[in-house]
C-alpha cells in the first residue's frame, strides 16, 4: 500500500492507504476528502478534482499532459503545481505524496 | 406565441436514458417528443466524453459514448421520435384533463399526457468563472454568450478563455468593438490553430491585445464594469473594460426543474421503484436525475427504469386497456412496430 496525504482547505489532514494503479482522485472520493467533487467520474472531462501537488513532490508526480492542461483552464486559481487528481496514478514512487485541496472547485 | 405541439410523452433530456425511453414507450404505441438544451442528442455521452469507452453496457464489452448514442438513435428510429434542441424547459403546469403543459425558454408550448424527466445531472449551462463579485455584473456587462454582436459595438471588451468560443468571438467582435483584450492563463490554446494564428497576427498589428493570466477581480458600479484585474506572470495588470465575456465551458445545473413542485432529495427527484413516478402522478423521472434507496447512477440502471416506467405511462395514457407482456424476439406485433416483420 502507498500512503497519500490530502490536506483539505481548512487544514485537516487525511492520511490514506492507496492501491497502486488507482488514481489519486479515486482515493479522495473513497475516503470522503472534502473539496474533491470529480463531477465527470474521472474522464478528464471536467476540472472538479483539482489539487495542488506539494512542492517536494512536483518533480516525481510530473507535468500534466495536453488534454489535462486544457481541462485545467476551467479550474479555480490554477498554479504551476496544479494537477487534476484523476490523472495521477498511484505507484510506489509516490509513497508519502502530499496534495492540497483548493478553496473551491471551479 | 407558436402553435402548441401535442404529443403522448414529453421527454426532458435526450441522453442515453431519454433515448431508450423512446424505445420502451414506442413498444406500447406512445409517441415521444424530446427536448434538450444541447444542440444534438446524447447528453453527457456526447458533450463530456464522446470518445471514451464505456465497459458496462450489457452485450458491449467496450463501446464509445458516441457509439452508444448512435446505436440508440438507430434502435429508436422506427418510432420516429421528434426532437427539439437548444431549449431548456422553463415551466410545467398541470392541465385540467390530467395532462401537462410545458413551456421552453423560447416560449414554445408543448402539451403531453405524460412527462418523463431524463435530465441527468441537469441542464448544461455556461460555467461561472471563479471571480469574486461577478454575479453583480451578469446580464448588464458580463455575458456568457453573444446573442447580438451590435450589443458589443463601441465597447472595450475583455474575453476570457482558450477554446473555440473565446477565439471566435475575439476575432469577430474585434470588428465592432472599441478594443478587445483576450485573457487566457497560458499561451497555448484549445481552439482551432487557424483561429489562434489569426489572433496572434492581429496582436502583432496591435488590432487586439492578448494577456496571459487569470482574472482575479472586477471593478465597477451598479453592474457596469469599468476594469478587470488580471493576475499575470509579471504580477497584476488592470485592463479597462465595459464588457466581459467569460468562456469557461459548461456545467450541469438542475435549473427550473427545481420549481416544478416536485419533491426533491439533494437536487435529485425521488421516485418509487415500481413506476419511477415522482411525487406528481404522470411525471416520471429516470436515469441520473432520480433517487431511490440503492440508486446507482449507471446507464444500465436507467435502461431498466424506463422499461418499468413505460408500463405505468401506458396505464395513464390508455386507462383500462390490458397490457400484454411480450418479447421482441417472438411477438409479431412488436416486430411490426420495429419494422422487422413483413
Amino acid at each position: 500500500m502507498t500512503k497519500l496525504t490530502f490536506i483539505a482547505h481548512d487544514g485537516t489532514h487525511f492520511d490514506v492507504d492507496a492501491e497502486n494503479g488507482s488514481t489519486v482522485m479515486e482515493n479522495a472520493i473513497r475516503n470522503a476528502v472534502p473539496g474533491i467533487e470529480a463531477e465527470c467520474g474521472g474522464a478528464c472531462a471536467c476540472a472538479t478534482c483539482h489539487v495542488y501537488v506539494d512542492e517536494a513532490w512536483t518533480a516525481e508526480v510530473g507535468e500534466p499532459e495536453a488534454m489535462e492542461e486544457d481541462m485545467l483552464d476551467f479550474a479555480y486559481d490554477v498554479q504551476p503545481n496544479s494537477r487534476l487528481s484523476c490523472q495521477i496514478k498511484v505507484r510506489d514512487a509516490l509513497d508519502g505524496l502530499v496534495v492540497r485541496v483548493p478553496a473551491r472547485q471551479g | 406565441m407558436t402553435d402548441t405541439i401535442k404529443t403522448d410523452v414529453l421527454i426532458v433530456g435526450a441522453g442515453p436514458v431519454g433515448l431508450f425511453a423512446v424505445f420502451e414507450l414506442g413498444l406500447f404505441d406512445m409517441k415521444c417528443h424530446l427536448i434538450d438544451i444541447l444542440d444534438r442528442p446524447g447528453g453527457q455521452c456526447a458533450e463530456l466524453y464522446p470518445e471514451k469507452p464505456i465497459y458496462d453496457i450489457p452485450g458491449w464489452p467496450s463501446i464509445s459514448a458516441q457509439g452508444l448514442v448512435d446505436k440508440l438513435l438507430e434502435q429508436i428510429a422506427p418510432f420516429k421520435p421528434e426532437f427539439t434542441y437548444n431549449r431548456m424547459v422553463s415551466s410545467l403546469e398541470k392541465l385540467d384533463d390530467g395532462g401537462f403543459r410545458v413551456i421552453t425558454d423560447e416560449n414554445e408550448v408543448f402539451e403531453a399526457k405524460v412527462v418523463v424527466i431524463a435530465a441527468g445531472g441537469g441542464s448544461f449551462q455556461p460555467k461561472r468563472p471563479p471571480i469574486p463579485g461577478i454575479e453583480a455584473y451578469e446580464g448588464k456587462s458580463v455575458f456568457y454568450s453573444v446573442r447580438r454582436m451590435e450589443d458589443f459595438r463601441g465597447h472595450d471588451i475583455v474575453i476570457v478563455g482558450g477554446g473555440d468560443s473565446a477565439l471566435d468571438w475575439t476575432l469577430n467582435l474585434q470588428q465592432v468593438a472599441k478594443s478587445v483584450t483576450l485573457v487566457h492563463r497560458r499561451p497555448e490554446f484549445r481552439a482551432a490553430p487557424d483561429s489562434v494564428n489569426k489572433m496572434y497576427a492581429m496582436q502583432e498589428r496591435k488590432e487586439l491585445a492578448f494577456q496571459v493570466g487569470q482574472v482575479t477581480g472586477l471593478t465597477g458600479a451598479d453592474g457596469l464594469l469599468s476594469s478587470a484585474t488580471i493576475k499575470g506572470p509579471d504580477g497584476d495588470v488592470e485592463v479597462a473594460c465595459t464588457r466581459m465575456l467569460p468562456f469557461f465551458g459548461l456545467t450541469m445545473k438542475l435549473g427550473p426543474i427545481a420549481d416544478w413542485g416536485l419533491n426533491l432529495h439533494e437536487n435529485l427527484i425521488p421516485v418509487d421503484t415500481e413506476k419511477f413516478q415522482t411525487s406528481v402522478p404522470g411525471i416520471f423521472a429516470v436515469g441520473d436525475i432520480n433517487w431511490y434507496p440503492g440508486k446507482l447512477k449507471l446507464i444500465l440502471s436507467g435502461f431498466h427504469e424506463v422499461a418499468l416506467m413505460a408500463q405505468a405511462a401506458k396505464r395513464i395514457i390508455s386507462p383500462g386497456e390490458r397490457i400484454v407482456f411480450q418479447y421482441t424476439t417472438s411477438s409479431t406485433s412488436l416486430q411490426k412496430k420495429l419494422g422487422v416483420h413483413d
